[in-house]
């Protein structure tokens, strides 16, 4: 669950960083990197775990696919606040940094 | 149990080798002539990336099935010669295959895309001779 979750996040990261201009700008590359990463490494432990234990591996207790799942989920907001922190230190839309030169209001 | 770490130190050393070329890139003239053209620096910055990010998620899931700490000695399997035995086996099997997963996953992206850029620049050089 953890690597389907992922990977629909890397594929949706992907068509979003493909299909927008003001994606590229805000950095959307970032999540790429990081889905597309993770993806590609518990896909190797998937395998790994699928050598090891044969078909059982396709039949998961509810209780670690829900633990799976949660993983994955949490996973995915742990890499939408990194790229939410680096968007505002690298503040591409000068909106942070312009802020206290232009106009305040812009920012609340 | 720490198989993460093998693609984490495959990712400071592409970090510092794309660093150092990236200062000599900005050192010679022949970047700033073709701006068109993807710099090796920007390639390895890419990869460097997709191990970091990954390698950083991995850590997290490692941690949240207790398999390594935020303190000393880090690894929960430390203390126990069994259990480091069988950690350097996983990173050793495990780490070294996600390394080469993600590096050649990378190293398709680059040429496809080189490839692709060629052609798009064939294809205009040959429309404007027309």
């Amino acid at each position: 669950m953890t690597l389907l979750i992922t990977f629909i996040a890397a594929v949706v990261s992907a068509v979003i960083w493909y299909t927008g201009e003001n994606a590229r700008m805000m950095k959307i590359g970032l999540l790429c990197y990081m889905y597309w990463g993770a993806s590609l490494m518990w896909l190797v432990d998937a395998v790994f775990e699928y050598a090891e234990m044969g078909s059982e591996f396709f039949l998961p207790a509810a209780a670690d696919m829900l633990n799976d799942a949660f993983l994955g989920v949490c996973a995915v907001v742990l890499g939408l606040i990194v790229w939410t922190a680096v968007l505002m230190i690298k503040d591409p839309c000068n909106i942070v940094r312009g802020a206290g030169r232009d106009d305040r209001r812009n920012i609340l | 149990m720490a198989c993460f770490l093998v693609p984490a130190a495959e990712a400071v050393v592409t970090t510092v080798i794309a660093k150092a070329v990236k200062t000599h890139e900005a050192k010679s003239e022949t970047v700033s002539d073709n701006s068109d053209k993807i710099t090796l620096s920007h390639k390895l910055g890419r990869l460097s990336g997709f191990l970091w990010g990954g390698s950083g998620l991995l850590a997290f899931e490692h941690l949240w099935h207790g398999e390594i700490s935020p303190v000393f000695p880090f690894l929960t399997a430390a203390g126990d010669p069994e259990a480091m035995s069988v950690v350097i086996h996983e990173m050793a099997t495990a780490g070294v295959c996600m390394a080469l997963l993600v590096t050649v996953f990378w190293a398709s992206l680059t040429v496809g895309e080189d490839i692709l850029r060629r052609r798009s620049v064939t294809e205009k050089t040959g429309e404007d001779s027309v």
